[in-house]
């Protein structure tokens, strides 16, 4: 048996390790349990993208990213900036109402006309008609920031331990004592489910019912390039960036539900889409039509029927905190970890009205919304 | 009701069918698509040589070490060069095999539990303009093997290549720019290397084997000493040097210690070649780890695969050696890269040198490594889990580049088996990921897709108030925003 710690974190992805991190910087004697590898899973397996203006957690993102590499002490690959590029008229709009949301928010906007695109991404097209250049925002690589945080949380003296499936939780008298595993039973004050797909799963083992979908999405990535200005730049129904080493690293497209088992996801395929990601990077930015695909690759997400996150202490059991972002975790991690972590130690958060994401919603959700919604698997061919 | 931005409907059926798909036109997949037009099967054979002569400078999809001469410059002159090499093709041809030289496979699609998207099983193909995909009643994989690498000082310029490289571009291609070989390896690939060298008249200028004898089969080692090729047991290659037009001499250490020099203009490395499984195992296909075929070969029953309707023949079902493979490499890994410096380049495309994977760096374009990434290295990784290449080429990019990792693959993970002290089987296969070769964008993207993908195309789920703003949540502007809006990050 394991030793038990102040908090137990389930989930090595970024939200749970993100909530670690800031747990074990308050001091907090902290265990993060991973069925795997850390950030194996949706969290390193995104695009990287750090401009989630419809947050409440989006100020607070903006305000980490900066500092994010001096505060973990490892790189990040963070570069701020976004520049989403139009070649019709209807996404220029789209960008635009995007961006408006942005300016709103206290946040600075340019729009760029078709000469100024080109100037930040001079890969793109010469059919831009325009765009928008988010001077906050950016991205990040998220395979190297999963390990920043793994990392700058055990620099802290916090603990992880990889290859460690929960398979139970047990609570007495209305609060969470400790989690099974494998390995024995571990003792833990407070919990943390952070364990995207499977967190649902894991709330039903205490009476919690969190209704989630699960799905597979896939990407794609070119050999290297030269740098350009921007390299948060997209558009033409593509989210991604050109890394810092080059590389165009792309996705969207159509998302596919799957069954989600406890230990992770039947596979990670990718599929033809590829095909069709190639064809709009190459639409989007025909400078790079010639450069070879030399990767794709698929991850798995969870979704709530809203879409939005859960980041909630429940009332029963009280010392347990929920955590799923909704398909859209990455870029909010920097501060979805601090509001975890302020669910734990206070009960609310600190810097951010996040009522709205209780999981109270989703009390009245018929059981057969999946259904309702179409989000199952396709029929068997 | 269905959800209009998922892949359901979305993904074409493929865009032609064969009864019987056979990829690879070597010996093995030629045998076996005569064997099927003979049983009366409607049959496609496809081979991707010749080769996009900038693939080949890649090293793609063999290690050709820069020595190909200018022919390989005029693909559409190579193809009648590949079919002489093979009469078999013919003869495949008159029975009526569809038979496509320069058609690369690049992708195996199965249906699965999370893809079940997928119309039916499909492979994906491309020629230099496009690529499309192709269903089968039956699949035979004849992929052949890869050249395993192993640096060494030096072996990063023209002139150090490996035996399938060599074979190919010599017997396939008649298109070797070397005289003179030096071939590293005394096992049968390397005898029969420098054999058929020989046959072709190069010069072997010596069979090198670290090990203290000449390894291969008797038999072979007659022929050997019958052609007068010697061979230097004991002796440890230490470096390669030229000029620039790359090896010139190959610098070895005698089992005395002194050092003794090869005039060559090319060191073919033959110390192991590894089943060329990408396509099967990108699917999801199993794969098991034995050195005695090779190192990661699919697990079969006779010929097939574990997918239905796919089998695996030749080289690339890893046949059984005579040896050990991974013992055999990694004695060699031991002695080309024991007394090197740190500063060894391993991942020739990323630039990743051997201190770098065993201390897990950051790439050098991320600056020096910081404080504490300094204190960070594969000890320290593997107290907190076993030793995995994929995470380490996530941290360190090895095994990241245009390649595809076809030059790094096998000895990154001889390099974290020797430092982490587990044996090579035990460490993790690195996933393979469609394309398995690199496609140019414009080459891989499909021109035509379907109508329900263009129509359907979200950049996210489109989930109606996943990207409402916070503040309008329960507002009458969040109902408006989910009336029209654009899903949006």
């Amino acid at each position: 048996m394991s030793a038990g710690a102040a908090v137990v974190v389930i989930g090595g992805g970024v939200t749970g390790l993100s909530a670690a991190w800031w747990l074990a910087r308050a001091g907090v004697d902290v265990l993060v349990l991973e069925k795997g590898l850390v950030g194996w899973e949706a969290s390193g397996r995104n695009g990287g993208g750090a401009s989630h203006y419809h947050s409440p957690l989006f100020h607070e993102e903006q305000r980490l990213w900066p500092l994010m590499d001096d505060l973990l002490g490892y790189p990040t690959e963070y570069r701020r900036e976004r520049v989403i590029f139009a070649l019709n008229e209807q996404h220029l709009a789209d960008y635009r109402n995007m961006a408006a949301e942005g300016r709103k928010l206290g946040y600075r906007v340019s729009d760029l006309d078709p000469k100024q695109v080109r100037e930040l991404v001079p890969l793109a097209s010469e059919k831009t008609i325009g765009g928008v250049h988010l001077h906050y925002g950016g991205h990040a690589n998220p395979q190297r920031t999963v390990q920043a945080y793994a990392w700058a949380l055990q620099d802290l003296g916090g603990r992880i331990q990889q290859h460690t499936r929960v398979e139970g939780i047990v609570v007495e008298s209305g609060r969470v004592v400790a989690v099974e595993t494998a390995a024995g039973r571990i003792g833990a004050d407070a919990l943390v489910v952070a364990a995207g797909p499977q967190t649902g799963m894991l709330l039903a083992k205490v009476g919690v019912r969190l209704p989630l979908g699960y799905g597979r999405a896939e990407m794609i990535v070119t050999e290297p390039a030269p740098l350009m200005p921007i390299g948060g730049a997209d558009g033409n129904g593509l989210y991604g960036r050109q890394t810092l080493r080059g590389n165009l690293a792309f996705g969207g497209g159509p998302h596919e539900w799957i069954e989600m088992g406890e230990a992770g996801p039947p596979g990670r395929p990718t599929s033809p889409v590829t095909r069709s990601l190639a064809r709009r990077v190459a639409e989007l930015m025909p400078g790079a039509a010639r450069l070879r695909v030399i990767r794709s690759w698929a991850g798995t997400f969870e979704n709530t029927p809203d879409g939005r996150p859960v980041l909630d202490r429940l009332d029963e059991p009280a010392n347990l905190v929920v955590a799923t972002m909704s398909s859209v975790g990455f870029g909010l991690s920097p501060a979805s970890g601090h509001a975890v972590a302020d669910l734990v130690l206070e009960g609310r958060c600190s810097f951010a009205d996040i009522d709205k994401l209780k999981l109270e919603r989703f009390a009245n959700t018929p059981e057969d919304w999946l259904e309702r919604r179409g989000w199952l698997p396709p029929a068997a061919a | 009701m269905p959800d209009p931005s998922a892949i359901d409907g979305k993904l074409a059926p493929p865009d032609e069918h064969a009864g019987v798909l056979v990829i690879g036109a070597g010996p093995a997949g030629t045998a076996a698509a005569i064997a099927a037009a003979e049983a009366g099967e409607q049959v496609v054979l496809v081979d991707e040589n010749p080769v996009d002569p900038g693939l080949m400078g890649h090293d793609t999809p063999l290690w050709y070490g820069a020595r190909m001469t200018a022919a390989v410059q005029r693909p559409e002159r190579l193809v009648e060069q590949l079919a002489a090499a093979n009469p078999a093709l013919e003869a495949a041809m008159m029975l009526g095999v569809d038979v496509r030289l320069g058609v690369t496979a690049w992708g195996l699609y199965a249906p699965g539990p999370a893809l079940r998207g997928l119309p039916a099983a499909m492979v994906g193909l491309a020629d230099a303009e496009r690529a499309w995909m192709c269903g089968f009643d039956r699949l035979v994989l004849a992929t052949g093997a890869r050249d395993v690498a192993i640096a060494f000082r030096g072996w990063d310029q023209p002139g150090v290549m490996g035996a399938n490289g060599l074979h190919v571009l010599v017997q396939r291609y008649d298109a070797f720019d070397g005289r003179r070989i030096a071939v590293l390896g005394s096992g049968a690939l390397g005898l029969r290397t420098a054999l058929d060298a020989k046959a072709r008249g190069l010069e072997v200028v010596a069979i090198v084997e670290v090990l203290g004898a000449p390894q291969g089969p008797p038999d072979l080692l007659a022929e050997v000493a019958a052609a007068n090729i010697p061979v230097l047991a004991g002796h440890a290659p230490l470096r390669a040097e030229g000029g620039a037009s790359g090896v010139e001499r190959l610098v070895l250490r005698a089992p005395d210690g002194l050092e003794t020099s090869l005039g060559c203009d090319t060191v073919c490395l033959a110390v192991g070649l590894a089943p060329a499984i990408e396509l099967l195992q990108s699917a999801g296909g199993a794969i098991v780890s034995d050195g005695g075929r090779g190192g990661h070969a699919p697990a079969l029953d006779g010929a097939a695969t574990s997918l239905v309707n796919v089998s695996a023949v030749g080289d690339c079902a890893g046949p059984a050696l005579d040896h050990d493979a991974w013992a055999y490499q990694a004695a060699w890994l031991a002695a080309l890269q024991g007394a090197a410096d740190p500063s060894l380049i391993i991942c020739q495309c990323e630039a990743v040198t051997r201190g770098d994977i065993i201390e897990v760096r950051a790439p050098r374009y991320l600056g020096p490594p910081t404080e504490r990434s300094r204190a960070r290295s594969l000890g320290t990784l593997i107290a907190d889990g076993p030793v995995n290449q994929d995470q380490i080429k996530r941290l360190t990019r090895a095994c990241m580049g245009v390649c595809q990792a076809r030059r790094c693959r096998e000895q990154v993970a001889l390099i974290l088996a020797e430092a982490a002290g587990v044996a090579p089987q035990d460490v993790p296969l690195a996933g393979f990921r469609a394309p398995v070769r690199p496609l140019p964008l414009a080459v891989i993207a499909d021109w035509n897709e379907t109508e329900a993908m263009r129509d359907g195309w979200e950049i996210w789920m489109a989930i109606p108030g996943q990207w409402a703003p916070y503040a309008d949540i329960g507002t009458e502007r969040e109902f408006a925003l989910l009336g029209g809006g654009s899903a949006r990050r």
